[in-house]
């Protein structure tokens, strides 16, 4: 069950510059802690976020140990066309949440 | 010079009892929201950054989900949560018929798991109860806090109360010697907050996670190096009882969001 909010604008006249927010439910285990029983915690973080504005990559980041929990992520597109935005998050085991918005550009 | 000791027991006393009089005015009672920074209010104010939402969502995605052995969802009974949960977070710990005790809200989420679902009772602190909890609490947000008030429950608020009063752990100090007699001053790092149980389930930064009220309640007995109350100990909830009491007319704030 992927957990994430995103907030991209419904509609968007086209040209125009829209804010992008992505927020995932996520441990970020950094790997440096130690559990009750004084093993080491393995480290699960999240490696690599992208965005996809109708099929093409318009935005990644790549995420390290010291981001908090819950990585919130904001940033800017041009509204070129009507179409789906889709948001990947690929963390250390291999697992990617996915979450994805339409927006309507006129 | 035993009648000098006797007076100056009675001094003493009279002093303590100022002390413990020495609540928060009904003017000056704030939420904790109004201690925190610009940016750490400006993070719960927002919906799209506020990270308790997540919580909020799970537990959306859980309302509607059929569980035990009778494959029944909590829709299935309560329908829409906007209308039949609404102000149920703002009344609660509320009297509980089954046990002739008080029950918190996360108590009456595993009660009806038990009973009507027939599922297994979800953990303390585990995702799952802390989303129910929250998307139900959540329903309530902006109303004030109204206690319940049935005259059954006045006996568990007076321990709540002389919980709350009463000085443990190898510092030597009660809630009230910090939330009633110092609050707006500075601990540490932090302002003091008076200690409103109104944004509960909450994520806190420094959990990184939403955590109950129990959690945070467990947090500052170990400050004062007490022991603390077990994950569903009845004090805990007699305590949370007399806390909702106190902060009568705030807004709940679920989920809210503390440093």
């Amino acid at each position: 069950m992927a957990r994430a909010l995103i907030n991209v604008p419904k509609t968007a006249r086209r040209g125009e510059i829209v804010e992008i927010r992505a927020m995932v439910a996520h441990s970020m285990e950094t790997g440096y802690r130690m559990g009750p029983n004084g093993v080491n915690m393995p480290r699960d973080i999240i490696r690599r976020f992208v965005c996809a504005y109708d099929g093409e990559e318009v935005f990644a980041a790549e995420l390290f140990p010291a981001m908090s929990a819950n990585p919130f992520i904001a940033f800017t597109l041009v509204a070129t066309t009507s179409g789906t935005i889709s948001f990947a998050w690929t963390d250390d085991a291999g697992e990617t949440q996915t979450a994805s918005a339409d927006i309507t550009v006129s | 010079m035993r009648a000098l000791w006797g007076l100056a027991g009675i001094a003493a006393a009279l002093i303590c009892g100022v002390v413990a009089a020495a609540g928060i005015e009904e003017g000056d009672k704030r939420s904790g929201f109004d201690f925190m920074t610009r940016e750490t209010q400006a993070l719960q104010a927002d919906d799209t950054s506020n990270p308790g939402m997540l919580w909020v969502l799970q537990g959306e995605q859980l309302w509607r989900q059929p569980e035990g052995r009778a494959n029944v969802a909590c829709a299935g009974c309560h329908g829409d949560a906007a209308q039949s949960m609404r102000g149920v977070a703002a009344r609660h710990p509320a009297f509980d018929e089954a046990t002739g005790r008080p029950i918190d809200l996360a108590g009456r989420v595993n009660s009806c798991r038990a009973s009507r679902q027939q599922a297994e009772p979800l953990a303390p602190e585990s995702d799952e109860l802390l989303a129910l909890t929250s998307y139900v609490a959540h329903q309530s947000r902006g109303m004030p806090v109204t206690p319940a008030a049935d005259p059954r429950l006045a006996p568990f608020r007076d321990n709540g109360r002389r919980l709350f009063q009463s000085r443990i752990g190898q510092l030597d100090l009660s809630c009230a010697t910090c939330h009633d007699a110092n609050w707006g001053k500075r601990l540490g790092g932090g302002v003091i907050p008076q200690a409103h149980p109104n944004g509960y389930p909450l994520y806190r930064l420094e959990w990184q996670t939403v955590g109950s009220l129990q959690r945070r309640l467990r947090n500052c007995m170990i400050g004062v190096r007490a022991e603390p109350f077990a994950f569903g100990a009845p004090e805990s909830i007699d305590l949370e009882l007399y806390l909702m009491e106190r902060s009568r007319g705030l807004p709940v704030e679920t989920p809210a969001v503390r440093p």
